[in-house]
């Protein structure tokens, strides 16, 4: 099933690395990964959707918790969260459709950014299964290209963030 | 020579606001010693290449002491065998592209271990990382990985935040591997050095001191069970639990089993110590875990090689699973009461609370507990480990015997991987942690001879064996000359039966005994090897020379290579065929049973 992650990380070389490593190392194949810097230049905010055997959901969520780079991981496939995706489509459509298609975007609140005689290049966004129907919706009027930014989520509930405090460096912490 | 280099990381005090004096001017190659010295390294292994000459120049005038192995991979084996020993962090460095792809098995080594290891490795010219330069390869993204985490330095002015900051993530939590990948220029690189005195990784948590409520619980069901059992594993031992474990084993009237990662947590004269379970462990160990009411699991990863197969492990048994890794709790059993936390911290509490309820709840059960012991007792004397004896051949249980009456469960055991490892495992005694030393999850063969000279460098006071087959010490001949040139009276002893006995053992069970690229037939003179190497070393094949070879071995001052010709076709049992349920276990040869 379908698993959407919310993960809080450094803004480090490697970090993202780390991340989907993990994954790639259990075999599981990543749907898709948004990842962008938040207020605080140091962080990124990532969203990924993988596709995950249920029983090690939480396997996962933990082995992502244990990354250094990684300041939290939040499962939000079954908690209260937006999941909002952006779509690109390029749909080839013939003259006398035109029409349609362009109330078929106002519909789906859709923008056209660009128009040429073969057809429009229209901009969507909103919940991916809305836009699996959007999608679906200007393929029926030609053909169409497509590029998807996958989700970007987040969650509505008020988690609190555990960071661990600074540590005084080079303490013998090796002999115990 | 480069232009000196501002150190950027010497910010204002933020208490204080005051910029800090400007230390002194060192390179980069003399920071990192004086890191290392700050974190209390007196020996390190490794072997030098063309990007770490800098470092090795500056350790020409520094105290630390570098040993030249003969092989990257042993340099971190080595330190795992210094960090297992002592319980501090052990080093080991290697130059870039071939040296440092030749740690990766050490490193993993050392992550399925949880193995405190900082690794250095040097790099390119920074300028030259990604242009495919001489000996130039992505250390840090090979390694990701084989480490628990792994630092890139990019300036001068980082190096010793990030050394320190290896240090502490190699020996916090989980302990690991942490390597630190450096460029020459950040080597080369002169600038003003300022200790470190405090770092801060806000991601990286570890919860040591375990849930209050969970802990009380957990003291509950210690008292309500009538067959407790505790499964001690690797985590008492990287906490230095021992004490601990030994005084709960006390208070709580539970039979324990000592996992291979955990052999001496509990030392193996203790009366409530049973044995090793699992796939070679003993009939009374496996049988109580099979039957026990309640199952204290402390520090372990219920591997599968202890566990067998899963839904009959414990089947009757509520777990109390006692762990620092959150990861590990309820990854292949999901326990009654998990319990995060250090497991001598917790332990502690424990003690604490199952002692306050013992005047009110220890009689409870107390008939149930008697036969529970009667029982554990009656399985250990039902089927004790086979201790077979030849008249003309010396059979390996016999050698195992005779070097546990030699150490008394008091000798550092180094051993390699194979049927003598689970003999050694099975037969020797190890009264304190920390003497046996073995490569347990990996299993990488070519581990013993290399560990025994860390754990040497590192006990001198110690008597040191390596128990080798005539497999993996074919793997780690190169390291003799670093045992020779540095004197360590390390007893190599080989178990030599002229087979790669434990896969060779699987063809024959499970195989339909078709042997294939099994058998090892040319091995060197074992007197003639170690001459040539300027030691002692002696081939015996008579039962009745094994006590004197042993004595004379262990009387050497030096370094002493004694090959012990074996009886070639004997296996390991008990076993317990993969996946199988562990009470179902083989105590001698059968029919040969072909595997789809």
């Amino acid at each position: 099933m379908l698993q959407t992650i919310s993960i809080l990380l450094e803004n480090k070389p490697g970090a993202l690395l780390r991340v989907t490593g993990l994954l790639s190392a259990r075999g599981y194949n990543i749907e898709s990964l948004t990842v962008a810097r938040i207020i605080d230049p140091e962080l990124s905010r990532m969203t990924i959707t993988v596709d995950v055997e249920d029983r090690l959901r939480g396997q996962v969520i933990k082995q992502m918790n244990k990354l250094v780079n990684v300041l939290q991981a939040t499962d939000l496939t079954d908690a209260p969260a937006v999941i909002r995706e952006m779509v690109l489509l390029r749909v080839r459509c013939l003259q006398e459709n035109r029409t349609a298609v362009l109330k078929e975007a106002e519909i789906f609140q859709a923008r056209v950014v660009d128009s040429s005689t073969e057809g429009f290049a229209i901009e969507a966004t909103g919940d991916p299964a809305k836009l699996d129907e959007f999608i679906a919706v200007m393929g029926s009027y030609g053909e169409i290209e497509v590029t998807r930014s996958g989700g970007v989520a987040m969650s509505l509930e008020g988690k609190k963030l555990r960071l661990q405090p600074p540590v005084q460096a080079a303490v013998p912490q090796t002999v115990f | 020579m480069q232009a000196p280099e501002l150190q950027t990381n010497s910010a204002k005090n933020i208490e204080t606001g005051k910029l800090p004096e400007l230390g002194k001017l060192m390179s980069g190659a003399e920071m990192l010693l004086e890191c290392l010295a700050r974190e209390g390294v007196d020996c390190f292994f490794g072997y030098p290449g063309g990007v770490t000459i800098p470092f090795y120049d500056a350790m020409v005038d520094h105290h630390i002491r570098h040993i030249l192995v003969r092989h990257e991979e042993n340099a971190c084996f080595a330190a795992e065998g210094y960090s297992k020993s002592t319980g501090k962090v052990g080093v080991c460095c290697a130059t870039s592209g071939p040296g440092a792809t030749n740690l990766v098995t050490g490193l993993v080594d050392a992550m399925m271990d949880s193995i405190p290891i900082v690794a250095i490795t040097g790099q390119v010219h920074s300028k030259l990382i990604g242009s495919d330069a001489f000996q130039e390869a992505d250390t840090f993204g090979i390694t990701r990985p084989a480490t628990k985490h792994n630092f890139m330095v990019k300036t001068l002015a980082e190096l010793p935040r990030i050394v320190h900051e290896a240090f502490y993530l190699a020996a916090s939590g989980r302990p690991g591997p942490v390597l630190v990948d450096i460029p020459k220029d950040v080597f080369q690189a002169r600038g003003h050095y300022t200790p470190v005195d405090t770092i801060h990784l806000p991601g990286y948590k570890v919860f040591t001191e375990g849930h209050a409520g969970q802990i009380r619980r957990a003291a509950q069901l210690v008292w309500e069970a009538q067959k407790p059992l505790i499964y001690a594993g690797g985590g008492i031992i990287a906490a230095n639990a021992s004490a601990e474990l030994t005084e709960f084993a006390e208070i709580s009237d539970s039979p324990a089993v000592c996992t291979l990662m955990g052999l001496g947590g509990l030392s193996s004269s203790h009366p409530n110590y049973i044995s090793m379970p699992g796939m070679h462990g003993s009939y009374a160990a496996n049988m109580s875990l099979t039957e026990c009411d309640l199952l204290i699991a402390l520090g372990v990863r219920f591997d599968d090689r202890v566990t067998g197969q899963l839904q009959s492990f414990a089947r009757h048994a509520r777990v109390i699973h006692v762990d620092i890794d959150p990861a590990e709790i309820g990854k292949n059993r999901i326990p009654d009461i998990p319990i995060v936390g250090d497991v001598k911290r917790v332990l502690q509490k424990l003690n604490k609370l199952v002692a306050e309820l013992k005047p009110e709840f220890g009689d409870v059960h107390r008939e149930a507990r008697v036969q529970w012991w009667s029982k554990v007792r009656a399985w250990k004397e039902e089927r004790p480990y086979d201790r077979p004896r030849a008249e003309n051949e010396i059979k390996p249980q016999h050698l195992m015997d005779e070097i546990d009456r030699l150490s008394g469960g008091q000798a550092i055991v180094c051993s390699d991987v194979g049927q003598h490892q689970m003999w050694a495992a099975q037969l020797i005694r190890f009264n304190e942690p920390r003497l046996w030393i073995n490569s347990g999850g990996l299993g990488s063969m070519g581990f013993g001879v290399p560990s025994a000279m860390g754990a040497q460098m590192a006990r001198p006071d110690k008597l040191v064996f390596a128990i080798c087959g005539d497999g993996g010490f074919q793997m780690s001949i190169p390291e003799l000359a670093t045992i020779a040139s540095h004197g360590l009276p390390v007893k190599i002893i080989v178990m030599n039966n002229g087979f790669l006995g434990m896969v060779r053992q699987w063809q024959t069970l499970f195989y339909n005994n078709r042997l294939s690229a099994v058998q090892l037939d040319c091995f060197p003179d074992a007197e003639k090897l170690a001459s040539a190497y300027g030691f002692r070393g002696r081939t015996i094949d008579k039962p009745w020379q094994l006590t004197q070879a042993l004595q004379e071995a262990i009387d050497e001052p030096g370094p002493y290579l004694l090959n012990v010709k074996v009886t070639p076709f004997e296996n390991v049992y008990p076993m317990v065929p993969a996946g199988g349920a562990i009470q179902d276990m083989v105590f001698g040869p059968v029919e040969p049973v072909a595997v789809a």
